[in-house]
């Protein structure tokens, strides 16, 4: 159960670890964007732990990385060709983010981290969780975004032709709309503001734990670096 | 195609659509490695270098590989094969040829792999159809932005050490607020191009 939870509320990949931040800032623009962005990264997430947790017992550690990006990178073609054919208004609205999913660091980061270190049941139930709470930053980004810079929330997207659910309007915002926030700079400033939130909610200050800062100071350290990065 | 043509897309690629501010690639190094200058100026110089070269070899893949078989939709597995295998190769080299541009850069080369900004530039590039030269020349000149974007970053941050901040924004959220004001002043290169 701790594996489950962990990803949702005390390592967040998105408030507390600062991973997979390139698509959460750039579809959050309505709250369907994401969520879809939140389910194609949850199958993603959750094959990718399952199968490399799998194949943990029997992958040479030198060419581990490599092997875990192929992994990744079948699921995310997977998730691309099925969008593009059964949902292509979120294919469309979700761009390069989709193939880019590959390179999300939450991804490769767990695989790395947890699932070739753990058995398969555990490792799925820590791929979900993680992903939930992606998935939840990701909805809460979007909420603000949305209804400050358009005044709505989508909550409709189009299945076989057909629209299902529905965009909740909300008139005195949508007649004074604050576009900044649809645009990029207010993808930075709602992300900045939202994790000083969650700071002030907290004792200890953040650990820094970006996947850049600590292998920069880690090679640093060691001076030589040669694993197959 | 002209010179003003490749010019306009460089200067395109580098304010108007700067890659970090205005398209969200490559944001995991732009808040990760840009408290200090130096450093800052050492990752924008391989990300360029990686970036311009993978571009090239993208595209030559798509192209000859891909395109003959019809496997394009294989184009996500092949590019980042591509790019992870690029970035070794290209690591082996310098650490051969140059040593003392391997010390500069090396650290930074193997976090390249992961780093959004390449992938997203080879899929662009197959998504508007550039060709080799229009390719490798969006590639540099996205690489160049990166660099930028960066560099004034870092110079920000090393002054923000001494200011005084509030508690809660110490860190990572006041990096976001500062990336949010750049690129709000970016947005002003908006209608220097039209694409």
């Amino acid at each position: 159960m701790k594996n489950f939870t962990r990803g949702i509320f005390k390592e967040n990949p998105i408030f507390i670890l600062l991973l997979g931040l390139c698509p959460t800032l750039a579809v959050t623009t309505k709250v369907i964007n994401g969520i879809g962005m939140g389910v194609a990264t949850m199958f993603v997430l959750f094959f990718a732990n399952l199968v490399v947790s799998l194949i943990r017992g029997f992958v040479p550690a030198k060419i581990r990385i490599p092997i875990f990006i192929v992994v990744i990178a079948s699921f995310v073609t997977i998730v691309d060709l099925v969008l593009q054919a059964f949902i292509p208004s979120m294919a469309d609205a979700l761009g390069i983010f989709i193939p880019l999913i590959v390179v999300n660091c939450v991804i490769l980061g767990r695989a790395e981290a947890f699932a070739s270190k753990n058995k398969p049941a555990a490792s799925m139930l820590d791929g979900l969780g993680m992903a939930i709470g992606f998935m939840l930053a990701l909805i809460l980004l979007s909420f603000f975004r949305e209804i400050l810079g358009s005044g709505t929330l989508t909550l409709q997207i189009d299945l076989f032709g057909k629209s299902i659910g529905t965009i909740i309007k909300i008139p005195f915002l949508m007649k004074h709309k604050a576009l900044v926030m649809i645009f990029p700079p207010g993808a930075f400033l709602t992300l900045g503001l939202l994790m000083g939130y969650f700071n002030s909610r907290k004792k200890e200050p953040n650990p820094n734990t970006n996947v850049y800062t600590l292998m920069t100071s880690h090679i640093a350290k060691r001076k030589s670096f040669n694993n197959g990065w | 195609m002209s010179i003003e043509a490749i010019l306009l897309l460089v200067a395109s690629a580098i304010f108007v659509n700067n890659f970090v501010l205005a398209k969200f690639l490559g944001i995991c190094p732009f808040i990760g490695v840009s408290k200090q200058l130096d450093s800052a100026i050492g990752m924008g110089m391989a990300v360029t270098f990686v970036l311009t070269l993978s571009s090239i070899v993208t595209f030559l893949v798509y192209k000859y590989l891909l395109v003959p078989f019809e496997i394009q939709y294989l184009k996500t597995i092949a590019f980042i094969l591509v790019i992870a295998s690029l970035v070794q190769l290209v690591e082996m080299i310098i650490e051969k040829v140059s040593p003392s541009l391997y010390k500069s850069l090396g650290i930074y080369l193997p976090l390249i792999t992961t780093n959004c900004a390449v992938l997203g530039a080879a899929t662009i590039n197959v998504q508007k159809k550039f060709d080799l030269l229009y390719s490798s020349v969006y590639g540099f000149g996205a690489g160049l932005g990166f660099t930028l974007a960066l560099i004034l970053m870092a110079g920000l941050r090393e002054r923000m050490e001494d200011s005084r901040i509030p508690r809660v924004l110490r860190g990572t959220p006041i990096a976001f607020i500062t990336a949010g004001l750049m690129s709000l002043a970016f947005m002003g290169f908006v209608g220097m191009i039209k694409e």
